[in-house]
């Protein structure tokens, strides 16, 4: 199941420019979501991790049978491990783009490997960025300031 | 001081890990994670790590057990063990891991085994050298609070 950490954020219908942004973080490996949960914990923002591509479909209310999302759910960043079972960052990268409520929000997409025609793959299909891994605070700080002017450019999809 | 020879102590034990390759960049990494509200994030991602790893190194050893070696299963368990090590520095277990894939694909089974025991080595040396680390980090403790870090 996605686990959300342990900030809470108030519910509210206004935006704000000081919301910390929400990302949504989705990799199999256990240490690698604890990771990367600090990186973007320590960069002020919110954080959900999910263990695979399934529960963060079912997390952006994309899943099979799920209609789509009333409540206001508010992703400001996916970052998606490549290779993971049963459905890879690509193709997760796919679902999400092909969503009309989801598609907006950027997507990148990372990996152990660096494989050029990998990476080209995702890029065509509409990855924001692909990084290589292990992410570096210096990978959470610069996703950061790109969700933020996403932000303030409207980018950003509320309900 | 003890406190000052306490430190000095964790200064060097963290510089030789480094000097002798058993540690990488990631490592410091981890320790740039790591502030007053989460002042044991390095030592709990080890502790992950190693709890976490033992159910892989128990599936490649019996997937290495078998008759007729299953190459893509084996790599399949390498590329998550790998990709944990790398996460937390683990430098001379990544290079085994490494040339464990490189086996794998090459489809050597002698040299897949020949790696694994490699890589259990330098995984329980890492674990005894970072285990022997964190102790002397205790011991030398924040010089703010009182009690002692678990």
């Amino acid at each position: 199941m996605a686990n959300t950490s342990s900030f809470s954020s108030s519910p509210s219908t206004k935006f704000s420019f000081d919301e910390k942004p929400h990302v949504l973080a989705v990799d199999d490996n256990l240490i690698d979501r604890k990771v990367i949960e600090r990186l973007f914990i320590n960069s002020t923002c919110k954080v959900t991790t999910a263990e695979n591509g399934k529960r963060a479909l079912e997390y952006l209310g994309l899943a099979d049978g799920q209609h789509p999302n009333h409540n206001d759910l508010k992703v400001n960043l996916i970052i998606t491990d490549y290779s993971m079972p049963g459905m890879t960052g690509y193709e997760l990268l796919k679902r999400i783009k092909e969503s009309p409520t989801m598609k907006e929000i950027p997507v990148v997409v990372v990996s152990s490997e660096n494989i050029p025609t990998r990476i080209n793959q995702c890029m065509q299909g509409g990855a924001q960025e692909f990084l290589l891994k292990p992410l570096q605070l210096s990978d959470a700080t610069k996703l950061r300031c790109h969700i933020k002017k996403a932000i303030t450019r409207g980018v950003c999809r509320r309900r | 001081m003890e406190r000052t020879r306490l430190r000095r102590q964790v200064a060097l034990t963290r510089q030789s890990l480094f000097d002798q390759g058993f540690l990488d960049e990631q490592f410091i990494q981890l320790e740039d994670l790591q502030d007053d509200a989460n002042p044991n994030f390095v030592e709990e991602v080890v502790t992950l790590y190693y709890r976490d790893s033992a159910r892989l190194i128990t599936n490649i050893e019996k997937a290495l057990e078998k008759n007729s070696l299953d190459f893509n299963k084996l790599d399949g368990f390498m590329h998550q063990f790998k990709g944990s090590s790398s996460s937390i520095g683990a430098k001379k277990v990544k290079a085994e891991c490494t040339l464990f894939r490189e086996y794998c694909r090459a489809g050597n089974g002698e040299g897949c085994t020949r790696t694994f025991q490699q890589i259990k080595k330098e995984y329980a040396t890492l674990k005894r050298k970072l285990e022997a680390y964190f102790q002397v980090v205790r011991q030398a403790g924040p010089a703010e609070t009182a009690c002692w870090p678990k």
